[in-house]
This record gives C-alpha cells, structure tokens and sequence, in this order.
C-alpha cells in the first residue's frame, strides 16, 4: 500500500484505538455513577461534577486541538489526533517527534513523506512514553492499598498527606509561572505575562468562590475554576500586547 | 463459598483489563503500520530518537505514577494513564471535583467522583478532538490565530492560579515551604522551565509530604 501520511488506512486504525479508550472512559463513569448512588452520594453533587468538570475541559481540550493542528502539518492528521487523545500531553508528544524528527533531519514543517521515517517517529512516540501504560495495571492496587492503610491507621495525617501531595503539584506549577521573571533585570518584560494571567485567574476564583459561599449561589461555586481559567486565558491576550 | 468482591477491588480487576487491552492496542499500533505500508523503522533515527526521548520520559513516567495515583484514585488512574494529559488537564479536574463534593481522596466517595471527573473529562477532550478533526479546514486559522496564541500558551498559569487559591488558602501554613522552595529553584535554575516542569512535580510532592510530616508530629498542623 502506498504510504502518506493522512492515508485512509491510518484514520480506520486510529479510530479504532479512540473508539475502545472512548469505552473505557464510558464504562468507568457508568460504573462510578452506579457506586455514586449506592453510596448516597445526592444527585445535585453527581450532577455539578458532570456538568463542571465537561465546561472545564473546553478550553484545555481546545488547547489541545491547537496541538494537533501544529504536528498535523509534518505527520498529517491521524497520528497527532491519535497521540493527543491517548496517553501523552502535548508538551512530550512535541518533544517526542520533535526528537526523531530531528533524528531524520526534518524539519517540523516539512511533510514526512518516507514510510521508514514516519514508522521511527510512530515508533519513538509510542514507546518513549509507555512507562505508565505497562505499569498501571500492575502496580497501582498495590499504592491504592498503602494508602488506604495509611488512611486507616492514622486518619488526621491520611488527609495532611493528601493535601500535602496537592499543594506539592500546586507548587511546582507557581514556580514554573515564576521561571522567567528574571528575564526583566535584561529589559525583557515577557516574563512577567505568566504571572499577570495566575494573579487573573486567582483573582477570579477568590472573587467568585467568596461570592458564592456569602451569596449561597451553587452554580458559581461549580463553575468558579472553569471560569478563572477562560479569563485568566483571555487575559493573556492584552498583557502579551502590554509586555510581550 | 466466592468471596464477593467490593467496590474497589472490581475497580482494580476491570482497570487492569481495560489498561492492558488498551495498551496492547497501542502498543500494536506501530507494527500494524508497518504491516500495512510494507515499512520497518529506520533504525538510526529510531535509535536517535528514543535515545533522546526515553530515558528521561520513562524515569519521569515511573516516578509519576507513584506521585500521581495517591491523588487520582484508583479509576481515575487506570483512565488518567491512559488517555494522558494528566497535570494539565485530569487531575486538576478531579481535584476541583473533589473539592467541591467535599470528600477525601482517600474515601470511596472521593474514588467516586473523582472517577466521574476524569471520565467526563476524557470523553469531553476526545469528543471535542474528533469534532476539530473533522472541521479542521476551518478551524485552523482560528486556531492558529495570532490573536488566540497568547492564551492558549498560557493555559497553565491561568489554570493552577485558580487552583491555587482553593489549596493554599486551605493549608496556608503548609503552604509556605514548597511555593519558596519552588520560586527559588524556577527563578535561579534556568534549566527549570515548561518542558521540565512535569520533573518538579514529583519533587515538589515529595519535598511538601516531608514538610507535612515534620510539621504534623511536631502538633504545627
């Protein structure tokens, strides 16, 4: 079969794979909202997790899209829609075929037209990031396990330990909004555009988590996150003009 | 007489045989291309390739699903590492869930929703992905928009700076430690940056447990 990269054949098998991680997705959240029933949980909270975490996806998702659009252009459509839905994030998928792509002196704007090279990238893509595919299954009853024991043992640092593994990912995060601040001492004020949005968007939320908590109103309460995030994104756009 | 299996344990057995089924399939992806175009691998770009992408990415991957699982839950993990974007987009989701539900991670109603979430999320982002496949014609100007481009390369400070408020404001004493311990290392490291960010996750995790410890058994929390 004659190869190129946005080929019929390479749509018909990625489809495939999304089609069977799509069951997956379904068959869990069938599964969680049967136990959510079960345990008592009320269906207003079932409902404003459903309907908050799909409005906090959009603009990710969409930033993810733009992800695809930029590797379509060296390795078509099939293989970016394919590596962005499963498994990686788009900062290792570029890094990945950005790594065999320079491996194969090509250009990221150049479309690959060599089976051989399209099959490395495929190649180097895959397996460069399969760490957690092949472990999961094997390992995470095993943590699971530790943690809950941990939980039962001593309940007060079971949370600490919780919280403490959220404001540790948390905080790396704000130090990477931080990385470039010191670009200013060289005149250079782009560095600061990251830390205008976060301060945007902690704004928001602390706007309008304290607003809904002193006016009991739960739809901002579920939507506070999504929408600190939509304006501290749009936001970006006249402090890139400002200081970029 | 069978044991009858909990909640959590069917979570596990279907986990694992989603997660291998899954990921055999991804796995089988390169070699079916390979079957269909007559084509093996160049080896050198390959080996160059992996060479500059694995080492580091399955250190990182190994050291995340340790860091990670803890915080995902158990359905939220077998989902999460499998359709990926998990700093950026899953956990921060179930996080937000959970807080909102006001349950523990540790609890089964905390596996509960923060399964929901994650599974909402991904059917969201994978949706929304085969929608810009389709209508890509038209959609990439818009997205490619230099207008648009600000934004969307500012996704994750507008993300954690909300998240931040929530967690921080919570456990401010703990707090303190990680964000200047963090501050200090993106600011004077310049190594330290958004391609390297995933590597400091684990160790801002593992340096703020250590915190916690030390302030929960001295009766400071």
């Amino acid at each position: 079969m004659e190869f190129n990269v946005n080929h019929p054949i390479l749509f018909v098998l990625v489809g495939i794979i999304i089609a069977a991680v799509m069951g997956q997705s379904v068959y869990f959240l069938v599964k969680a909202l049967r136990r959510a029933k079960q345990l008592g949980i009320s269906s207003a909270t079932v409902k404003s997790t459903v309907t908050s975490s799909a409005v906090f996806t959009i603009a990710p998702a969409i930033a993810i899209l733009v992800g695809v659009v930029a590797l379509s252009k060296s390795l078509g459509l099939a293989l970016p829609w394919l590596r962005l839905s499963v498994i990686g994030s788009i900062t290792y998928e570029t890094v990945a075929a950005g790594n065999a792509l320079t491996a194969a002196e090509l250009s990221a704007s150049a479309t690959v037209t060599d089976p051989s090279i399209f099959m490395s990238i495929v190649w180097v893509m895959t397996i460069g990031i399969a760490a957690g595919i092949v472990l999961v299954p094997f390992v995470t009853k095993k943590i699971q396990g530790g943690m809950i024991k941990m939980g039962m043992k001593d309940k007060k640092w079971g949370e600490i330990f919780n919280n403490a593994m959220f404001l540790g990912m948390i905080s790396a995060f704000l130090g990477y909004v931080f990385c470039d601040v010191g670009l200013v001492f060289s005149g250079n004020t782009s560095g600061l555009i990251p830390v205008c949005v976060m301060a945007v968007s902690a704004v928001v939320m602390a706007v309008f988590g304290g607003l809904s908590k002193a006016l009991k109103i739960r739809w901002m309460e579920d939507y506070a996150l999504p929408l600190s995030l939509i304006l501290g994104m749009a936001s970006a756009i006249p402090f890139t003009n400002w200081l970029g | 007489m069978k044991k009858q299996l909990t909640y959590m344990d069917s979570v596990h057995r279907d986990g694992r045989a989603w997660g291998i089924a899954v990921g055999l399939l991804i796995l089988l992806f390169p070699v079916a291309l390979s079957l269909v175009f007559g084509a093996m691998p160049n080896t050198k770009v390959l080996v160059q390739g992996l060479v500059a992408t694995a080492p580091m990415y399955w250190a990182v991957g190994v050291v995340e699903i340790f860091t990670y699982v803890p915080m995902l839950g158990a359905g939220g993990t077998y989902l999460s590492f499998v359709t990926g974007n998990i700093s950026n987009l899953k956990l921060p989701c179930a996080i937000d869930a959970m807080e909102r539900a006001k349950v523990k991670a540790s609890s089964e109603e905390g596996e509960v929703i923060s399964t929901i979430a994650i599974a909402v999320s991904s059917i969201v982002t994978t949706l929304i992905i085969i929608v810009g496949v389709i209508c890509i014609v038209p959609l990439t100007p818009v997205l490619e928009s230099p207008v648009l481009k600000p934004a969307f390369d500012m996704i994750l400070p507008a993300l954690f700076g909300g998240l931040a408020v929530v967690f921080i404001s919570k456990n401010a004493k703990l707090s303190i430690a990680p964000i200047i311990l963090m501050l200090a290392l993106f600011i004077t490291v310049p190594a330290l940056n958004a391609g390297t960010v995933g590597i400091m996750v684990p160790v801002g995790v593992l340096f703020t447990v250590g915190v916690a410890r030390i302030m929960y058994k001295k009766g400071w929390l």
